[in-house]
Parts: C-alpha cells; structure tokens; sequence
C-alpha cells in the first residue's frame, strides 16, 4: 500500500475572478508504515494536499495513485479508498451526533455495510484502542471532556480499519496532558499497529519528537520533506516562511553560541538533556 | 478592578427527559483579587473551571453564591449590566463566532456604536483599535479571507473600540498556528504595558504566561495554586499532576538538575537559561 501523488495541481474558484492556486506541482510519495508530519503555517495548503489523499478533492491537473492505481479512474472505487485512508478532521469531536458513545463508533463502519456483529465487533475493538473506559461506552459523547472526546472521535475513523491515518492538528485546543496523551495514542496506532501515520501539525516541539519524516508546506508547495534533523537544519528558510524550529533547538544555538561545545542539531528534550551533560562531564 | 469574594458556581445536569442527575460544582470558594493594570493568567486542564469562572467577570454567569463586583460594580446588578460589560470585554476561543460584520472596520464599529457614540469618533475608535492591533491595512478586507490569527485581532480591536478597562481573554490562541499566537500575545501585552488595560489571559500553553504579573492555577473549580510565573513553574511535578506542563526551557532546565546539575527552579526563558549555565561553567 502506498499513495503517490504526481505533479499535483489544485486551483480554487477555478474560471472564476477568485481564482488561486492552493497546490502547486505537488510531488509525494508515501510509503506502508511510515510515521509523517505535515507542517505549514495557516493557508500553506496542508489541509488541501491532505483532501487529496483520500478522494475528497480532485485535483485540478494531476494524479493521485493508490496502490499504483489511479484514483480518479472511472473503475476505482473510492468509497473503499475512504475506508482505507481514515481522516481526522480539526476538532471531530464537533462530528459526534449519536445518543452514545458506542453508536457513534458504529456509524463507520455500518455505512461500509458490514453485518450488524461485525459492525460492534469493530466499534469495540476501535474504542478499545483508543483507551477508552468501559463505563463510558454508553454514555452520551456529549457528558465527556474535550479530550475523550476527540478519542471516541478517533475511534470512529479507526473503526473503519484504515491502513492509513491522517489527522489534522489532533492536540488543538487540548491541555498539556491531553497533547501527551493523544500523541502517545497515535504513537501505538503506529508502532504496535502498524498504521501509516500523517500528522498535520503547528507544533515543531510534537513533530520532532514522534515522526520519522517531515514534510513542510509553504504556498502550496512542498519546501522541505526530510528527516527531522535535515528540515530543522534549514532553521533561516524556516522562519522565512513563518515557522520555526524546535524550542530546544534554539536553546542549543545559544548555548553554542556562548561557547559551549554542543551539537545544535538536536531537535527532542532528551537529546539536550544528553548533550548539555556531555560537555559538562568533560 | 476585578475581585470574586467567596464565588460558586453550580449548575444542574439533567438526563434527556429533564430529570435531575446531579449536581456539578463548576467554581468551587474562589477569591482573586485583580488590581487595575495587571496582566494575569490564568492554567488549568480543560474542564478545571476557567471558563466558567470567566464568564462570571462580565455577567455572562451569575455566582450560585458569593459575588463578583467588577470595578466597585456587582455584576448582580442588572442595572450595571452594560456597563460591566463595556468595561470589562471578552474574547473568546474560535474567532469565526465573533465576527459579524461583511467589512473588517464595521466588525469594530459595530461595539461603539451600539454604545451610541457619535458616528465621527466611531470611525476615530476604529482607527485607532486596528492601528493597536496592526490590521489598520485590512480594514476594507471582508473577514472570510482572513487568518484564524488576523480575525482574532479583528476581535480584539472590536473589543478596544469599546474602550473596555479590561479584556478578558479565553483561550485566544487555541486555534491559531505559530504566528497567530505570537501576534495575540504580542497585542496584549501591548495593550496591557501601553494602554495600561488589566489582561486576563486564560491559556493552555505554558509558554504565553512568562510575562504575567500574576498566575492562578485552577484545579477542579478552586484556585490550586498562584503566584508569578516564577513561583508557578518552580512546582513542575505539581503541574504535572494538574495535568499541565512547563515551558520547555523550564523542562529541560529540571531534568538537568534531576540529573545533577546544580541549577535553581523556574528558569523560563532561554536567555536565563543559557546565564546560569554560564555561571555553571565557571566554577
């Protein structure tokens, strides 16, 4: 499973006075099992590349391959694609509709009309998976807090079995714990699931800590897309396009500057951590 | 300016036929005390309480029992009602439900001029609000093409054109990127250090609070913990308990000393922190 996105092009209010383009000449690959953050300021496009992958938009010139097949093909089915690649939008917990936590979940995966066992079957297991309590199963999503929420929210896209997990900004709007939590959550989904992870992010401090790969969006085209270390390297470029690098990262480049020996590459907590005692224990 | 003396807030929760369930203590026996000029802010995880306790300083809520008087005005007080609410202006989280007008500046006319102030000084007070907020250029633009960041602006220069003693401001960043966040907390401090207003910043992210005079951390209704910002984030496994954190320099300043380095508490800027590392160094 992979999804290749070919020359890309997506323009707004097309043939209208309004006209903008929002994608450039995009070019992505994504691959089975990879763990990806997504970073662009507001308007950088990242919520119109993400539309893509799943079907939602079609591109205006260009061709999104899943699989190696072509998605717009007459012949493609993309109501299975929707299933396959699950979209977490900004605050889903404004989705949640049902009189129950449990029936919300099972919303899913009823509409891919799967029997009435599985369907449970499926909205147990996805709840159970995002962590959440027993108890609440039959509560109103209403009654519970923002970040339990969003995980049965979460459980609902996961209900659906997705191979691949996009999430735009999952942590907006939640307290310290809460980010932790459902950045640890979406850790598991990826390490002991084996889900293909796409986090859309603001947060440099999030990204840097958990994905393997980053791909920076500016103006609607791809500016970066790397390993952590490599994009955080082009600090300047970065902040030219109204983003910026890793806390620590900084700390590290003052540091530096004042004469310590550290290695300013470091993008996570612990790696400073280890660096700053390292060239104190010299 | 602002002071609750003793305040509770209670709300009934009712099962879908309307039958009582229970009782929830939202703001449980909280005394502040903001003095005019002030820039606080206040923590605490979602569903400490804040909010609630928020809407209670300009009279969207009323004290279950205890009082708010919002300078020498007890917002019981249905005849002060307008008046508190001039003096003491509110924004909120989502820009998007703040905005009403087609055009940026008659979004900010739109407060003074239910205020009945002359037509002249409403397009003065709109000038001046959205020169405070550097949006002065959009001011012809429709607010749909603008940034969660800028709408928030557009908000809180409605709110200055009401000339308001106070803002109170309620999560302001929550939905904004990087940028949005740092021109809001750059136009409040600006508002606070140059137009003398007394802030109330209410916040998730640690690293906007540094600059408070004072912080209040709310835990299950009651005022947990304050302090200034020193103080709070010297406590980071307290915080960590109240489900918060501490900036990151702060962080990676307390791990270091867990692992031996002799550095004090509360460190929170990187500029402080590079100084003590220094001194480290020369000993």
């Amino acid at each position: 499973m992979s999804i290749i996105l070919d020359h890309i092009n997506y323009i707004y209010d097309e043939d209208t006075a309004m006209a903008h383009p929002a994608l450039i000449d995009v070019n992505i690959k994504i691959e089975n099992g990879e763990f990806i953050g997504l970073i662009g300021h507001t308007g950088s496009g990242k919520s119109t590349l993400i539309q893509h992958m799943n079907g939602l938009v079609k591109p205006t010139s260009g061709a999104v391959y899943f699989d190696g097949k072509d998605i717009s093909d007459p012949d493609f089915d993309r109501k299975a694609l929707r299933a396959k690649v699950g979209l977490v939008f900004q605050y889903p917990e404004h989705q949640l509709f049902e009189t129950d936590c449990f029936k919300d979940v099972c919303f899913g995966p009823k509409n891919l009309g799967l029997s009435q066992k599985e369907v449970e079957l499926r909205a147990y297991e996805a709840l159970k998976q995002v962590g959440f309590d027993d108890d609440y199963f039959y509560q109103s999503p209403f009654d519970l807090s923002g970040g339990q929420k969003r995980r049965v929210a979460i459980a609902g896209v996961l209900a659906m079995k997705p191979e691949i997990l996009i999430l735009d900004e999952p942590t907006a709007g939640l307290d310290p714990k809460g980010r932790e939590d459902i950045l640890g959550l979406i850790k598991s989904l990826h390490d002991e699931m084996g889900i293909t992870i796409i986090l859309v992010s603001h947060s440099m401090d999030d990204v840097a800590d958990y994905v393997d790969r980053i791909i920076v969006m500016n103006k609607g085209k791809v500016a970066f897309d790397d390993i952590p270390k490599e994009v955080f390297r082009h600090r300047k470029e970065l902040e030219e396009i109204g983003l910026a690098a890793p806390q620590v990262t900084y700390v590290m480049q003052e540091l530096k500057a004042a004469g310590f020996d550290v290695d300013v590459d470091v993008t996570t907590l612990d790696e400073a951590k280890n660096e700053i005692l390292r060239a104190f224990s010299k | 300016m602002i002071r609750t003396n003793k305040l509770v807030f209670e709300y009934i929760r009712r099962d879908e036929e309307g039958n009582v369930e229970g009782i929830t203590r939202a703001v449980d026996d909280v005394n502040i005390d903001v003095k005019p000029g002030q820039f606080i802010a206040v923590l605490g995880h979602n569903g400490s309480g804040k909010s609630t306790l928020a809407k209670h300083f300009n009279a969207l809520l009323y004290p279950t029992e205890g009082e708010v008087i919002v300078d020498g005005m007890n917002t019981q007080d249905g005849e002060k009602l307008w008046d508190i609410r001039q003096e003491a202006g509110m924004i909120f989280q989502n820009p998007d439900n703040q905005i009403i007008g087609q055009v940026v500046e008659e979004d900010v006319g739109f407060g003074p001029e239910n205020m009945g102030v002359p037509t002249d000084e409403i397009w003065e007070r709109v000038d001046e609000s959205l020169r405070t907020v550097n949006m002065l250029e959009f001011r012809k633009s429709s607010p749909n093409h603008l940034s969660g960041g800028q709408k928030q602006r557009v908000s809180i220069a409605g709110v200055i054109a009401m000339h308001p003693k106070c803002i109170i401001m309620d999560e302001p960043t929550a939905m904004l990127d990087p940028n949005g966040r740092k021109d809001i907390i750059r136009a409040a401090r600006a508002l606070n250090s140059v137009e003398g207003i007394t802030v109330i910043l209410i916040t998730h992210y640690m690293e906007e609070v540094i600059y408070a005079d004072k912080v209040f951390v709310m835990d299950k209704g009651h005022v947990e913990m304050q302090g200034t910002p020193k103080e709070i984030f010297s406590q980071v496994e307290k915080l960590k308990e109240l489900r918060l954190g501490v900036p990151q320099v702060t962080l990676l300043a307390h791990e270091l000393k867990k692992s031996g380095l002799p550095l004090p508490d509360g460190i929170l800027t990187k500029e402080e922190f590079v100084e003590e590392l220094k001194k480290l160094k020369k000993k």
